[in-house]
């Protein structure tokens, strides 16, 4: 049994990790927080000239030809730094749709663009508000024109192209690939929780689409691809809830009250134990999606919600226990707690709800895979 | 990332099934397996006595206390070789939860701590299930603050050299069969409490000790209280300098947490066939949206701590220490199995207040729910728990004792004393 990241890939994570050190101190994400840009394409071009963007795009296309748990390692340290890139959107979501269900053609023309970061792409899935079903898409593609509202989209400001889930001509939800400079194509910037990592709404009117993937298996093919994502969106948010944990603890360490450090005192010391309790039951659940990603399991749908809702819960409870024990200086705007608190949040919600995910993992669990995670 | 065994390990996994297939009581499999937590394991004979006989028959073949030295009654195995073992134990390693004691804390305490001799006499018939060992740790008044033990032990003025111990312990399991006991007294009450205690090994049979059963919380009595009147050991049976019982103890301690914490339950499986069983509205429990989302939840807990311990797990294949994480095991498992057994009998309307045959899984949630106050509390409540991880994980400095530099003696004894 080997549920643990090999020499090479703890080696990648180190030098990711200096890399971000540098390239993505708090300084960085504040600027996107606090500036007009959306994302940091400095950092972005830089991801992508270590070649960590392309990480699991084959090298035919682009890419590294690393395997995904390569991109959990990534990913996690981005989580870690909170960085303000595209990734996501374009990388966990984007480019596995094109790897899952592109054509050659396709894939040719997209997936060099995106392990280069020349090109961004997103996933534009939801039309408002309330969870999201196959019931409620309501955009919908004739004669190759596409027409709908899609809001929030991750990165829908900045993206070249858009997955958009729609209705095609007989009402089956399907996918087709859109871009975004063309004709037909409205987007409008949305203010968010988490200025950090942009939303946008899309507004498509006769907007030219193209297909991806069978038509009426846009569903089927988006929760496999949304599958996917969650473990590594998992990791990001591990990343993050390890970060949290780390400053709470470092802040513990530093700040004295009633003449000790307050980490002294149960009261906190309690808090971080169960902020460390949650990061690591994340952790190890994080590490057995990782697997069943990599190793093409049956069980991946089981795993991916439960590293998905696991990391979920890990992070939205270290980030806001990191305010608490940070006190009144952790609601400063000038001490970095609220963007991991921020992040967290929205985190939470991209790909799906954490109660969305609690549904599907007891869905697929009472579909017989009950015993594999018991 | 695999979950495969090596060659060996597969080798040896091979080797343990074929063993256990040929040997194993499997008339008592079926009764162990629907044991549920908080009541007894085997009820059809008795259970001391299939663990025993189990034990020896492990012993014989070269299958007792793998990890331990062959000098001792080991077999002197690795530490995955001993994860494997217990992989394919599965349900029979309840028959001997009898020996948990022995083998996790006192076995390696008298292994670290005794003269040779005392070793090559105590460890090999603890290994083969001949001899129970307890530990008489708590006291009424000293659970978390173990070190503000009373029972005493003093020199006795025959000039043969043996202590003569008095006073009381409590919460020990299995005291009341017994051979041996392994006791922390305190020896000098004039110096600060951590520096006045002595440790021992104790025949359990030696006069002046009385067991008596506490009745629990949950109706049952699986803990006693041992009282000590005048009960004379030989100096020889003493762990460590005088003085030295508190640093002896923590080896106890340390082998505590780490057996109880390792594997532990949450009784998910079970809620989660109950939730398929259960009906909402003539729909199955399990498809009712607030069910599901606290399902989850504690799916990704037992799920958390299945793979923490899997990482472990990997660590000894690779020949490593494994890390911290551990230590998370037994914090989530009391309090969630806790929260479980109230949301199982939530689920079962009005009528979860009944307790008997007729109820869901036998009453296994209602066992539950009696029981599991007593885990967020034994071999270390939640609060010592969290103070570890806290102090020993994330290197947070303790809190102020302000009885540290008082002699024992001194310190008080009621917080409600008038001035």
């Amino acid at each position: 049994m080997n549920l643990d990241f090999s020499d090479e890939q703890k080696q990648l994570r180190d030098q990711i990790r200096r890399f971000l050190n540098e390239k993505c101190p708090s300084s960085a994400v504040r600027a996107i927080l606090e500036g007009p840009e959306s994302y940091d394409k400095a950092l972005y071009r830089g991801l992508a000239e270590m070649g960590v963007l392309g990480a699991a795009i084959p090298e035919e296309y682009g890419g590294s030809g690393l395997t995904h748990l390569e991109l959990c390692v990534v990913a996690e340290e981005l989580g870690r730094a909170l960085a303000p890139v595209p990734v996501s959107s374009s990388i966990y979501l984007a480019a596995e749709f094109l790897i899952q269900a592109g054509t050659s053609k396709q894939k040719e023309l997209w997936l060099p663009k995106l392990a280069a970061g020349e090109a961004i792409g997103t996933f534009a899935l939801s039309e408002g508000q309330g969870r999201t079903t196959p019931a409620r898409i309501s955009a919908k593609v004739e004669g190759g024109k596409l027409t709908g509202v899609k809001f929030p989209v991750a990165d829908g400001d900045v993206a070249d192209f858009a997955v958009v889930a729609a209705r095609d001509e007989k009402g089956k939800v399907s996918l087709y690939l859109v871009e975004l400079a063309a004709a037909g194509v409205r987007r409008e910037t949305l203010e968010s929780i988490d200025p950090t990592r942009g939303q946008a709404r899309l507004v498509f009117d006769r907007a030219p689409a193209e297909l991806l993937g069978a038509k009426g298996d846009g569903w089927h093919i988006a929760s496999q691809v949304l599958d996917r994502a969650a473990v590594l969106m998992a990791f990001e948010q591990l990343g993050g809830a390890d970060r949290a944990l780390e400053m709470a603890r470092d802040y513990a360490l530093e700040r004295m009250a009633f003449g000790r450090p307050i980490g002294s005192f149960q009261g906190i010391k309690h808090i971080l134990a169960d902020m460390y309790v949650s990061a690591t039951l994340a952790r190890s659940n994080c590490y057995y999606g990782a697997w069943a990603l990599v190793s093409g399991a049956a069980e991946l749908p089981v795993a991916a919600a439960t590293a998905r809702v696991s990391a979920t819960t890990a992070f939205q409870h270290c980030a806001k226990n990191n305010i608490q024990v940070h006190g009144g200086m952790g609601f400063t705007w000038a001490f970095d707690c609220h963007l991991f608190y921020r992040r967290s949040n929205a985190l939470a919600l991209a790909l799906g709800s954490q109660s969305t995910w609690e549904t599907l993992l007891i869905e697929r669990m009472s579909a017989g895979n009950a015993e594999t995670a018991a | 990332m695999d979950f495969e065994d090596t060659v060996e390990e597969a080798a040896f996994r091979t080797q343990v099934r074929a063993w256990i297939d040929a040997n194993a009581p499997r008339h008592l499999e079926e009764e162990l397996k629907r044991a549920s937590f908080g009541s007894n394991g085997v009820v059809s004979e008795d259970p001391i006595a299939a663990g025993k006989a189990w034990q020896k028959k492990k012993a014989e073949a070269g299958w007792a206390c793998l990890h331990w030295p062959k000098e001792y009654g080991g077999a002197a195995r690795t530490p995955i070789e001993r994860v494997i073992w217990g992989q394919e134990e599965g349900p029979y390693a309840a028959l001997t939860g009898v020996f948990t004691i022995g083998h996790g804390m006192c076995g390696p305490t008298v292994m670290s701590w005794a003269s040779e001799e005392h070793k090559r006499k105590l460890l090999p018939p603890l290994a083969s299930g001949e001899h129970v060992w307890c530990q008489l740790f708590s006291e009424p008044a000293s659970g978390s603050d173990l070190a503000g033990l009373r029972t005493r032990a003093a020199k006795a003025d025959d000039g043969s050299g043996d202590w003569i111990i008095n006073g009381q312990k409590i919460w020990t399991s299995g005291a009341q069969y017994s051979d041996w006991g392994l006791l922390i007294t305190r020896t000098n009450p004039d110096v600060p409490k951590h520096k006045g205690l002595t440790m021992f090994f104790l025949d359990m049979k030696s006069p002046g000790v009385e067991v008596r059963p506490i009745k629990q919380a949950n109706g049952q009595s699986s803990f006693n209280e041992v009282y000590f009147t005048d009960v004379r050991i030989p100096d020889n049976q003493r762990l460590g300098d005088v003085g030295q019982g508190w640093e002896v103890s923590l080896t106890t301690l340390m082998n505590e947490r780490l057996s109880i914490g390792s594997g532990m339950s949450t009784g998910f499986p079970e809620l989660f066939r109950f939730c398929m069983e259960a009906e909402i509205d003539g729909r199955p429990a399990v498809e009712d949206s607030a069910v599901r989302s606290r399902l989850a939840q504690i799916a990704v807990k037992q799920s958390g701590l299945k793979y923490t311990g899997m990482r472990a797990i990997s660590a000894l294949s690779k020949g490593e220490i494994p890390g911290p994480e551990n230590s998370i095991g037994k914090l989530v498992a009391g309090a969630t199995m806790q929260d479980l057994s109230m949301f199982a009998l939530d689920l079962q309307g009005e009528a979860g207040v009944v307790w008997d045959e007729d109820s869901p899984q036998q009453g296994r949630f209602q066992a539950m729910l009696m029981r599991s106050p007593a885990t967020r509390i034994e071999g270390g409540s939640d609060e010592i728990l969290r103070n570890i991880i806290g102090e020993r994980v994330l290197g947070l400095p303790g809190d102020i004792r302000v009885d540290k530099d008082v002699p024992f003696k001194d310190i008080p004894t009621s917080g409600r004393k008038k001035k």
